[in-house]
């Protein structure tokens, strides 16, 4: 009841003061727009065509907004002379907007408006030029959009305007999209046969649509022309779909390869099995989420940052394991695999019960969503290709690591053989805890990367543990650059299987792929030589 | 003879007698003392019970590739899955037309596919004789073919673990597809009758306990006799030094094979007498954390002796079934302490504190002698 007076009192006072506000209006009035928007207010239909010309040509900022009105007649004139855009037609009073201004005004009755009216060929008139009104715009990403909304759209009326901005178009990528638009309409409508020549290579559908048609018309020439165009155009929409199924099963890889690649050091070089490496990939992505946190409205920020953050929260924790459980239990790989498993059944525990067993949210910044768009028919998604990036790079600083720094050299010798290295002077202890953190701090990375793509929750480093070990395991043991190229090819396989397989289904037969691969050559892909072997 | 050889052992017949007194003392309690009184055990702990008992052979499955063979594999849970499967398959086919669209022939979860006939897989499901057979030989055939391939290329340690858990991972994915047949996320349940008995009397719930107890201790005394074997002699020999008894000339592959294979239809019982106590079997039997749950178990009870496998599942069952009651989010955390703990620990298990304190009395004693 209070709330229905509340209303009451204030639709009255708006109904009161709304013309007021207008009548005194802005003292710099845009006199241009006033103009324009005078001139259409006549009475001859042949007056007002003219007048919507004038509007199109005069690049005023809000043509497209004022046109679309008049369209669905809500560009209407007040009792005093104001132009007002109605923003809702139901009831007794509707609300405005001013028009030249865009501002609200309040509550009207209807009775003191007095809409602009059109007739049928204005209405046809209106409809073309909201077509091609952005393309007098000076933006160029707007008259390319605008010119892709005219694929297929272009009708009689529209031709000669849209040779003509065709003619001026001075952007090549704005010029070509028009050439095909009115191609489009040549082709279907006249049959024009250089029309095709203009098609010949579009991966757009609409131009697929139009030689389609052509192909099944009634002018053989026409078809036969049509057919070979189309057949060219399937040509390279099948390297395109094969581009994009590599660049998905590159971004599944990239994103394998991260998870597996720590594992690589701390399996593969230190022969530790670590089961809990999911859970550290899992902490690196809810550090990610703490991040932007403690940074709310920086998500770009807190994600750069959250690398060194992941890297150092995740190589703790993981000297926090060598040191309290890993180092006792020294060969015993299989005793290794049962406690570093009681470890990540701990941590997943922590997080729901610190956190929450709920997913996180991750937000995306603005830099990295999106797409890139190669051509019609292939847009890359931006943040896998930030993810595959990562990825590479990361590789790489452990290559180099690995190769060229003290630790790598001291790691590979106390790898090879420990008594040798230590009475060389190396404590090897310490270089076991250091590499450890080392592979469980790239763990960390790769969850850092994986709460872009995936959902962060406490089950995140479960769903990768198996992957990883797989992918390590099909590599090579101790060969980085094996996990490099397995992960990459295991995703690739993937993406290749899931079409025709499906997801779940491709997912298997990689697991059977693996599993028969080790009994062929149980020491992956690439089985390390020499010394390095071990046994 | 071998197979009454293990009778001879003291460690063998004080198992299977205190199995077989617990077995008289439940079904004794459950019977005769009347309802109320605080010593009477209802149907539901006698079925809670059976499941552990179920658990218990199937612990004693693991126990036997673990301690004996050296393999630890971390895809039981797959055999013991495959035996339920088969187990539900028959229990799925004798509800016969009381299912709710009351078709004849096809399970509920197929008529809601809309399928019109049974797969083949299906057929013979309705015969006791059949389903049974199959309990045994579905795990036997898989664990025959991993394990042909596996120990032929010497696949072996943490290797061999990694791809048995890929293997039992592989099949959960596959199990969880509805195409599959196997009735997808929501499994096979809703189970009437085993052999005739009605599944939700309590006689049928005491008869599949007093069942589970008495597979336990066949199969107890199967595996010890075959461990006592000489074929369970190479066994141990090639768990300790695997080249040296090759070099012997032993073919050290058939024997971790016919032992693979023998504990994977040991799992399978286990799984087939799990299915009817608990009245579901899905995929989630297959999951990894299962199947090296298992594994701690025969850690915690200790390796390579069989009891100890029993006691371990026994324990860590009756800790799941207490804390999770009273308090759920402590679970995992108590799960995974007693992973660290007793690998840390506890190498040996409860099994190696009680051979400890043993060994050091003999030892007090000869001293005094």
């Amino acid at each position: 009841m209070r709330r229905l007076f509340a209303c009451l009192c204030i639709w009255m006072a708006v109904g009161w003061v709304g013309p007021t506000l207008a009548e005194t209006g802005s003292p710099d009035r845009d006199t241009q727009g006033q103009q324009l928007l005078e001139a259409l207010d006549v009475r001859s239909y042949v007056d007002k065509s003219q007048a919507i010309n004038q509007l199109i040509a005069s690049n005023h900022p809000r043509t497209r907004y004022w046109l679309s009105a008049l369209l669905d007649g809500r560009l209407q004139r007040t009792d005093q002379g104001h132009f007002v855009v109605v923003v809702n037609n139901r009831g007794r009073n509707w609300p405005v907007e001013d028009a030249l201004s865009g501002e609200g005004l309040g509550e009207m009755s209807r009775r003191d408006l007095d809409r602009i009216g059109i007739n049928n060929a204005l209405r046809n008139q209106l409809r073309s030029a909201l077509a091609v009104v952005d393309l007098y715009s000076s933006q160029v990403d707007q008259r390319l959009a605008s010119a892709e909304r005219l694929l297929g759209e272009v009708d009689a009326d529209l031709e000669d305007v849209i040779s003509n901005l065709q003619a001026k178009e001075e952007n090549s990528q704005v010029k070509k999209r028009l050439a095909q638009a009115l191609a489009i309409y040549q082709l279907e409508e006249k049959g024009d046969l250089q029309a095709i020549e203009i098609l010949q290579g579009s991966l757009h559908s609409r131009v697929r649509v139009a030689l389609n048609r052509a192909v099944t018309g009634d002018d053989p020439e026409l078809a036969q022309e049509a057919r070979l165009a189309l057949n060219s155009i399937q040509q390279k929409l099948k390297i395109n779909d094969m581009a994009e199924t590599l660049y998905f099963g590159l971004s599944l890889g990239s994103v394998l390869v991260l998870a597996a690649i720590g594992l690589a050091i701390t399996f593969g070089v230190m022969g530790v099995i670590n089961m809990a490496h999911g859970e550290l990939i899992m902490l690196g992505a809810y550090t990610t989420w703490a991040m932007q946190q403690l940074f709310p409205g920086q998500p770009g920020l807190a994600l750069v940052l959250s690398i060194p953050a992941g890297f150092m929260v995740s190589a703790l924790v993981g000297i926090a394991i060598e040191r309290s459980v890993i180092q006792f239990l020294k060969g015993r790989p299989l005793e290794t695999l049962l406690a570093t498993f009681g470890i990540s059944l701990i941590l997943q525990q922590l997080v729901r019960t610190v956190i929450s067993p709920q997913n996180r949210t991750v937000i995306t910044p603005e830099w990295m969503s999106g797409s890139l768009v190669v051509n019609d028919a292939l847009s890359l998604t931006l943040n896998r290709l930030y993810v595959l990036a990562f990825a590479l790079v990361v590789f790489a600083l452990l290559i180099f690591i690995m190769k060229r720094t003290r630790l790598g050299l001291e790691v590979r010798a106390v790898t090879q053989n420990r008594a040798m290295a230590r009475s060389m002077g190396i404590r090897a202890n310490r270089v076991d805890m250091l590499t450890f953190g080392l592979g469980s701090g790239v763990a960390g990375l790769a969850g850092v990367a994986l709460s872009q793509l995936t959902n962060v929750g406490p089950n995140l480093g479960q769903n990768y543990i198996i992957d990883s070990f797989m992918v390590v395991v099909f590599g090579g043991v101790g060969n980085l650059w094996g996990t490099l190229v397995a992960g990459m090819s295991l995703g690739v396989i993937n993406q290749v299987l899931e079409p025709w397989a499906g997801a779940v289904l491709a997912k298997i037969l990689v697991l059977v792929f693996i599993i028969l691969f080790i009994q062929k050559r149980p020491r992956g892909l690439f089985p390390q030589k020499g010394r390095a072997a071990g046994d | 003879m071998w197979l009454t050889q293990p009778l001879t052992e003291r460690s063998t017949r004080i198992f299977l007698g205190s199995l077989l007194l617990a077995l008289l003392l439940v079904t004794l309690l459950h019977l005769a003392v009347p309802e109320g009184h605080p010593l009477h055990f209802s149907a539901y702990t006698v079925n809670l019970l059976g499941k552990y008992l179920s658990y218990a052979l199937l612990a004693v499955a693991v126990d036997l590739v673990w301690g004996y063979l050296g393999i630890l594999s971390l895809g039981h849970g797959a055999f013991f899955a495959l035996g339920g499967y088969a187990m539900g398959m028959y229990l799925m086919r004798q509800i016969g037309d009381r299912g709710v669209y009351g078709n004849p022939d096809l399970p509920d979860f197929m008529v809601f596919l809309n399928w019109d006939s049974l797969p083949w897989y299906w057929l013979g499901f309705d015969m006791a004789w059949f389903a049974f057979a199959m309990v045994l030989l579905a795990p036997g055939l898989l664990a025959l073919v991993f394990g042909f391939l596996a120990f032929r290329s010497r696949v072996t340690g943490v290797y061999l673990s990694i791809i048995t858990q890929a293997l039992t991972f592989a099949l959960m994915l596959a199990f969880f597809r509805n195409e599959m047949g196997f009735g997808g996320n929501n499994g096979l349940t809703d189970f009437r009758e085993i052999l005739g008995f009605d599944l939700r009397t309590d006689a049928t719930r005491l008869g599949l306990f007093i069942a589970s107890g008495i597979a336990l201790g066949l199969g107890y005394w199967l595996c010890r006799a075959v461990i006592n074997s000489k074929l369970g002699r190479v066994c141990i020999a090639s768990r300790d030094a695997e080249a040296r008894v090759r070099f012997l000339g032993y073919r050290v592959e058939r024997v971790q094979l016919f032992v693979f294979v023998l504990s994977a239809m040991l799992a399978g019982v286990a799984g087939a007498l799990y299915v009817p106590q608990v009245g579901i079997i899905n995929p989630s039997e297959f999951s990894p954390i299962f199947s090296i749950e298992i594994v701690i178990w025969v850690a915690l009870g200790g390796r390579a002796t069989l009891y100890g496998a029993v006691i371990g599942a026994l324990l860590v069952n009756y800790a799941k079934s207490y804390f999770t009651g009273v308090m759920p989010d402590a679970w995992l955390f108590a799960l995974g302490a007693l992973f660290v703990l007793v690998t840390v620990f506890l190498p040996k298990g409860i099994a190696g504190l009680l051979s400890w304190r043993r060994k050091n009395r003999t030892e007090t004693e000869e001293a005094a002698a």
